[in-house]
C-alpha cells in the first residue's frame, strides 16, 4: 500500500484547483492507500479548506511560516522534505511553480524525479513526453526510494469537488530555511478572461497578427467565445502578447475542448502544448501550413478577413 | 569573477524526431546534432556579463562522449575563454549531471552557473535546480532578464502568472529562458582562435562520483496520431462544422 503527497499550487491565498485537482487525479490512478495534500503558505487556511474539498484528498497538511509567502524552490524544497517522511510518491503540478521546485525535493532526497508524468501504468512505471512530445518514453523508478515527479496536469482530468472536507492538520518543520534569496515582485496581466491552462476554449494568435494593435482581434473572437487567448512564441517575442499566453513545449502545455489557431505555421515546438485538446481549428492563408496536418477543422483564408466574418457568424 | 555555463549537446531542434521500429531509442544516427538553444542563450548570457566588465572568465562544460570536442570548440568560438569536456560513454540523468556539475563548481568555485532551463532532447527541466539544491545555493530559474550587482543577482523569471523579479545572492545558479537574449552567430576568424583555447578533459570515472539512483527507460514509441481532419471554405461553414460538433 502506499502513500502520495502532492505540493499544492497557489497564489495570492488562492489554490491552484486546476492543476492541484489534476495531480489528485493522477495520484489516484496508482489506488494509493492516502492521497495528502501540503499546504506551505504564510496562511494557508482558505487554501488548505479548498484543497480538502478536492474528491480524492483523504487529508491535507499545513505549514504556516512566513517564509513560506512566495512560492521560492529553495525555501520549499526542505520542508517538503521533512513532510515527505513516510510518503511513497511526492507529487507536483508540471506548472513553472512545479519545474522550479519539484527538482529541489528529488535532489534533497537523492533520487531522480519524472518529469511530465503523463500516464501510470504500474506503481513505479510511468509514461512521459521528450523531444517536445515527438516521442513517449516509458521509465520505472527503481525500488526502495520514493517517486518524485511533475504531473503533466493537459494529460488528467481535473478530480470534482464535495461537501465534506477531509481533516486538516497544522504541521511544525523545524528545519532552518535560507535568507539567499529576497522575493521582490510578481508582474501580472491583469484580465478577466478565463485563465489558458484551466479554460475549455482558447483562441491563439500567431506571427501573422502583425502588431499588438492587431492582436486585439484575438482578443475579441475569444470575448465572443467565452475563450482564453494564447500565443505562439513568435507573437511573444515580436511583444504582440505577453510571456504568460505562450503556448508549446517553452510555454504552456493546454487541453481545451475548442483551440483555434490564428496566423500560427504549426512548428513542432508549438503543437506539443495543443495535442491534448479536443478540436483544433486552424485559420492560415497557407494551404501548406504544417497546422493542417492535426487540425481537425481547417480554414485556408486571409485572418484578416476570416476574423471579422467568423465574429459576424456567431452572432 | 567567475561563470560556469553548462553547454549540452543535442539532436537539432530542426530535426523531425523518429522513433526506431523496435522502441529501443530515437534515430540519432545521421542527424544534425547542435548545442541546446537554451544552453546557448546561457553561454551568450555569461559572455554579455564579462562584456560587461562584471564577469571576468567564462568556462563552457559538457558531459558527453569523446566525440564531442568538436561542439565545446564552438562554444570557445562563440567566446568563452575555457572549456571543460566531462568525457562520459552514455547520457546521465539530470542527477548525475547535477553531482557532475557540482564536483566541477568545488573545482572552479565559480560566481554564476548558467544553465538552459531543459535540454530539448529530455525536456527535463531538473539539472539547474538539482544543482542549487545539491550546492546549497539558491536559484533563478526561467530567466528573461539578468542584472549582477554587489554579489546579488536581479532576475526576472518567466512564470505562469507573468513575470516575477528575484533577487538571489551569489554564488547563485540561474536557467535561462528563450528571451534572455539572441546568441551571437559565431565569426569565421573566432573558430580558428577557438582551437588554440584550452580544453581540459576529465574522464567521468576518475571524477569519482556517486551518481545516485537513475531511472529505468524500458521503451519509447511514437505519439498517438491525431485523426485527419476536415476543410471548411469559409467563416459560415466552420461555425457550422462547430455547432454539429456541440462546440458553440
Ligand atoms: C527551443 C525552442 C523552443 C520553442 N518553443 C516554442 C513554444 O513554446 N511555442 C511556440 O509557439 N513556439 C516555440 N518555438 C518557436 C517555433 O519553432 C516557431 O518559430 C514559432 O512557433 C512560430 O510562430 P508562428 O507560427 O506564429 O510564426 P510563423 O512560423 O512565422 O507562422 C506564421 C503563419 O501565419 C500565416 N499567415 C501569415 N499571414 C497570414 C494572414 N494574413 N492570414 C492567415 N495566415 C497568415 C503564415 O502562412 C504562417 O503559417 C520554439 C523554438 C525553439 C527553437
Amino acid at each position: 500500500m502506499s502513500r502520495v503527497l502532492i505540493v499544492a499550487e497557489h497564489l495570492s491565498g488562492r489554490l491552484n484547483r486546476n492543476a492541484t485537482a489534476k495531480c489528485v487525479s493522477a495520484a489516484r490512478a496508482l489506488s494509493p492507500e492516502e492521497v495528502a495534500v501540503a499546504v506551505l503558505a504564510a496562511e494557508p487556511g482558505p487554501i488548505a479548506e479548498e484543497a480538502a474539498r478536492i474528491e480524492g484528498v483523504d487529508r491535507v497538511l499545513t505549514v504556516s511560516r512566513p517564509e513560506n509567502a512566495h512560492p521560492l524552490g529553495q525555501v520549499l524544497a526542505p520542508q517538503i522534505v521533512e513532510l515527505a517522511a513516510g510518503y511513497h510518491y511526492v507529487f507536483g503540478p508540471a506548472t513553472t511553480f512545479g519545474k522550479d521546485l519539484m527538482p529541489c525535493v528529488a535532489a534533497l532526497l537523492g533520487v531522480p524525479q519524472v518529469s511530465d508524468l503523463m500516464a501510470v501504468l504500474g506503481p513505479r512505471r510511468f509514461k512521459r513526453p521528450i523531444y517536445a512530445g515527438n516521442a513517449i518514453l516509458t521509465v520505472e523508478v527503481p525500488e526502495g526510494i520514493p517517486v518524485v515527479a511533475t504531473v503533466r496536469i493537459a494529460s488528467w482530468p481535473a478530480a470534482g469537488t464535495r461537501v465534506e472536507s477531509a481533516p486538516i492538520e497544522a504541521r511544525e518543520v523545524a528545519v532552518e530555511l535560507p535568507a539567499h534569496t529576497r522575493f521582490v515582485e510578481l508582474r501580472q496581466g491583469k484580465s478577466d478572461r478565463p485563465d489558458l491552462q484551466s479554460a475549455t476554449r482558447v483562441v491563439s494568435g500567431g506571427r501573422a497578427l502583425g502588431s499588438a494593435e492587431n492582436f486585439q482581434i484575438i482578443y475579441r473572437l475569444a470575448d465572443k467565445l467565452g475563450a482564453a487567448v494564447g500565443a505562439s512564441r513568435a507573437a511573444v517575442d515580436a511583444g504582440y502578447a505577453p510571456n504568460d499566453l505562450q503556448v508549446g513545449q517553452t510555454g504552456k502545455i493546454i487541453a481545451p475542448e475548442l483551440y483555434i489557431a490564428v496566423g500560427i505555421s504549426g512548428a513542432i515546438q508549438h503543437l506539443t502544448g495543443i495535442k491534448d485538446a479536443g478540436t483544433i481549428v486552424a485559420i492560415n492563408k497557407d494551404p501548406e501550413a504544417p497546422i493542417f496536418e492535426i487540425a481537425d477543422i481547417g480554414l485556408v483564408g486571409d485572418l484578416f478577413k476570416v476574423l471579422p466574418e467568423l465574429e459576424a457568424a456567431l452572432g | 569573477m567567475k561563470i560556469l555555463v553548462a553547454y549540452k549537446r543535442v539532436v537539432d531542434y530542426n530535426v523531425r524526431i523518429q522513433v526506431k521500429p523496435d522502441g529501443s531509442g530515437v534515430v540519432t544516427e545521421g542527424v544534425k546534432l547542435s548545442a541546446n538553444p537554451f544552453d546557448e542563450i546561457a553561454l551568450e548570457e555569461a559572455l554579455r556579463l564579462r562584456e560587461r566588465g562584471l564577469a571576468s572568465e567564462v568556462v563552457v562544460a559538457t558531459i558527453a562522449p569523446a566525440d564531442a570536442a568538436a561542439h565545446l570548440r564552438n562554444g570557445l568560438a562563440m567566446g568563452a575563454n575555457r572549456a571543460i569536456h566531462v568525457v562520459a560513454d552514455r547520457s546521465l540523468e539530470p542527477l548525475a549531471a547535477a553531482r557532475v556539475l557540482l564536483e566541477l563548481v568545488r573545482r572552479e568555485q565559480p560566481g554564476i552557473v548558467l544553465l538552459g532551463k531543459q535540454a530539448i532532447d529530455d525536456d527535463c527541466n531538473q539539472t539547474g535546480q538539482m544543482l542549487a539544491a545539491l550546492w546549497g545555493r539558491p536559484q533563478a530559474t526561467f530567466a528573461s532578464k539578468v542584472e549582477v550587482e554587489g554579489g546579488w543577482a536581479r532576475v526576472t523569471r518567466e512564470v505562469d502568472a507573468g513575470l516575477e523579479v528575484l533577487e538571489v545572492e551569489l554564488p547563485c545558479v540561474i536557467t535561462t529562458d528563450l528571451r534572455l537574449n539572441e546568441p551571437r552567430f559565431i565569426k569565421l576568424p573566432e573558430i580558428m582562435k577557438a582551437k588554440t583555447k584550452p580544453l581540459q578533459t576529465l574522464a567521468l570515472a576518475d571524477l569519482g562520483l556517486e551518481l545516485g539512483p537513475e531511472l529505468k527507460v524500458l521503451h519509447y514509441e511514437p505519439p498517438s496520431k491525431r485523426q485527419k481532419g476536415i476543410m471548411v471554405k469559409d467563416a459560415a461553414e466552420l461555425v457550422a462544422a462547430l455547432r454539429a460538433r456541440g462546440l458553440l
